[in-house]
């Protein structure tokens, strides 16, 4: 079971990420999946979250019991729910936005310009593809395949071709990630 | 009847429960809704303005909760089925509309996705604290069907059947959701139009001349006209005979309104879904309904691992309440433990069958949450420790009461 937490602010498409990879996880890599977002008047433009389960079987619980992935998109999201991250947890952050403190426990960060790419691509917006992809090659909680079918269905038909750039950006910039981790020191 | 392959959208999607519910009331051939928009309800009218057109449904937004529960009366009895949607404030607003509903036998259903109260309480946030509201709202004496959904694809599949149980019982139904499964988003599939089945409205197709809207066939349950039939119609709040002509002796009163209460509780049989797990050999047994009956399964699992023979009975159906289940299981559990998102409300209906002879414990929560699986697993492990019979309803103290009563609350976060 993965318990994940998408942590941004209003307008970066942090509802939205929740709803891929749980459409993803649940219609095309036939496991389960529920999403809820945080919902309030602080949600707008200020601190805006959601969070996902996904499991093998039924999800019981629909909220988070202990975070093991938390995807931060900004200072305020970070800091709001960096302390539920377990402490094996994995931080995925967009470096340019977020600023870390020191790790705790054995939780493994790993960074990315997420909105620096999406400028590159043309379009801020989709900065929270860019960090989808990146997602999914570090956490494998839902496979690249799926992923790719889950976008399309999830954003404006003349936007599919540019989300799914950013995509594969992020999850190329994190296989890259990966592959330097497991090289000798 | 097979539903309508233009009002069904067939296919799989990730939606919250509020959309889920308006799909279901498109699919079940509702064909218009009025409403007047409020959190956590607002996604299901979405929904329903967006898809509505597609399928021929209108969607009116009202002035206010009278006009939305008046113009869906209305709608009624124009021969199109219809529905409306709230959350708490509005609910109270439409009360007494739904006992003018209930008494005209007019099937409508009501969706509504419950949020922490009282009064304005946690628009945003979850509660289950309108439960015997929905029973006893409106005044008089009548009877009407609640049902309680656990997940969005729920959501779709318990509207159809509300719709399905108003146009058989000609009765409110109500749709006790909540914010929780109200903004929880899930897969839900949504099968081929010929793989739904849909309750016909029962028209009455006989001479005019012959006609008697309120003479009852052998289920106790008359046939409808509508608007334009050429039918002799005449409808009123006030007591009625066969013709729909007031009334105000005993006699009338004693004959058509036991009639209002008869027709369903005499058919409670068909009415009542439950679901129930492992209750044969159970020691405890957790009665529960909604998200919370959802969350209790976890807090089942666990009590499990620890060896206790704990069941779970979930009413799918609230209203009418399940008597004779209770009644039966009393007799051979030790305890029922009842978790609802409330102060104790459903559990006083249990304690009510049980006579006493099992012990009754609520697992309350105030609201804005859902209950922690650990709390259920615990007041399960001391309901099956405890020996002696206890009176009365048992309050179990939650990891939150403790945390805010005995540690202390601060008002700034």
């Amino acid at each position: 079971m993965a318990e994940i937490r998408f942590a941004g602010y209003g307008g970066q498409g942090i509802i939205r990420s929740g709803i891929i990879v749980g459409r993803a996880a649940s219609i095309y890599d036939d496991k389960f999946s529920t999403m809820s977002q945080s919902f309030g008047p602080e949600a707008r433009g200020g601190a805006c979250s959601s969070q996902l389960v996904v499991s093998e079987s039924k999800v019981l619980y629909p909220y988070l019991t202990a975070a093991g992935i938390l995807v931060a998109m900004s200072q305020a999201g970070y800091d709001k729910f960096e302390p539920e991250l377990s402490e094996k947890g994995l931080l995925l952050y967009d470096e340019d936005l977020v600023k870390p403190k020191a790790s705790r426990g054995n939780i493994t960060p790993f960074a990315i310009p997420a909105t620096r790419f999406a400028e590159q691509l043309g379009k801020k917006i989709v900065a929270n593809v860019v960090i989808l992809g990146f997602f999914t090659a570090i956490t494998k909680v839902v496979t690249y395949e799926s992923m790719k079918k889950a976008i399309p269905d999830s954003v404006p038909e003349k936007a599919i071709d540019l989300n799914l750039k950013a995509f594969e950006r992020g999850y190329n910039f994190g296989l890259e990630v990966l592959k330097k981790q497991k090289e000798p020191q | 009847m097979k539903a309508s392959p233009t009002d069904v959208l067939t296919g799989i999607y990730y939606i919250d429960g509020d959309v889920a519910a308006g799909y279901g009331a498109l699919a079940a051939g509702c064909k218009l809704v009025a409403g007047y928009p409020i959190t956590p309800s607002t996604e299901a009218f979405e929904a329903m303005c967006r898809m509505g057109p597609q399928v021929g449904t209108v969607f009116i937004q009202m002035e206010d909760e009278f006009g939305s529960i008046s113009a869906v009366l209305g709608a009624v009895w124009s021969g199109v089925k219809s529905m409306t949607i709230t959350s708490g404030p509005g609910y109270s607003l439409m009360m007494e509309s739904i006992g003018f509903g209930a008494m005209l036998e007019t099937p409508f259903v009501l969706l509504n996705i419950q949020r922490g109260g009282p009064s304005t309480g946690v628009p945003t946030k979850t509660g289950q604290a309108d439960m015997m509201q929905s029973r006893w709202g409106s005044h008089g004496d009548y009877e009407l069907i609640a049902i309680s959904p656990d997940s969005p694809q729920e959501m779709f599949d318990y509207t159809i059947k509300a719709f399905n149980l108003a146009e058989k019982y000609r009765c409110p139904v109500m749709i006790m959701s909540d914010e929780c499964v109200g903004h929880m988003t899930e897969k839900v599939v949504i099968p081929e139009a010929d793989k739904i089945e849909i309750e016909p409205r029962r028209f009455y197709k006989g001479p005019p001349e012959k006609y008697l809207p309120f003479s009852p066939d052998p289920d106790l349950v008359p046939k409808i006209a509508k608007a334009g039939d050429g039918l002799g119609l005449y409808i009123t709040g006030r007591v009625h005979d066969e013709r729909g002509y007031p009334v105000k002796n005993e006699e009338f009163k004693a004959k058509y309104v036991r009639r209002l209460v008869d027709k369903i509780r005499l058919n409670k049989d068909k009415i009542i879904e439950l679901k129930e797990e492992s209750t044969d050999d159970a020691d405890v047994v957790v009665v529960s309904y909604g998200i919370s009956s959802r969350v209790a399964v976890k807090g089942v699992e666990i009590a499990r691992q620890k060896g206790i023979k704990v069941g779970a009975l979930r009413l799918v159906t609230v209203w009418p309440f399940p008597d004779e289940k209770i009644i039966d299981l009393a007799k051979k559990v030790k305890a029922f433990v009842v978790p609802e998102i409330n102060y104790g409300q459903i559990v006083f209906d249990v304690a009510r069958c049980c006579h006493g002879q099992a012990n009754v414990v609520l697992i309350p929560h105030g609201g804005a949450g859902v209950h922690n699986p650990l709390d259920i697993s615990d007041a399960i492990e001391s309901a099956a420790k405890e020996d002696k019979k206890i009176e009365g309803v048992v309050e179990f103290k939650t990891r939150l009461e403790k945390i805010v009563f005995e540690r202390g609350l601060k008002f700034k976060e």
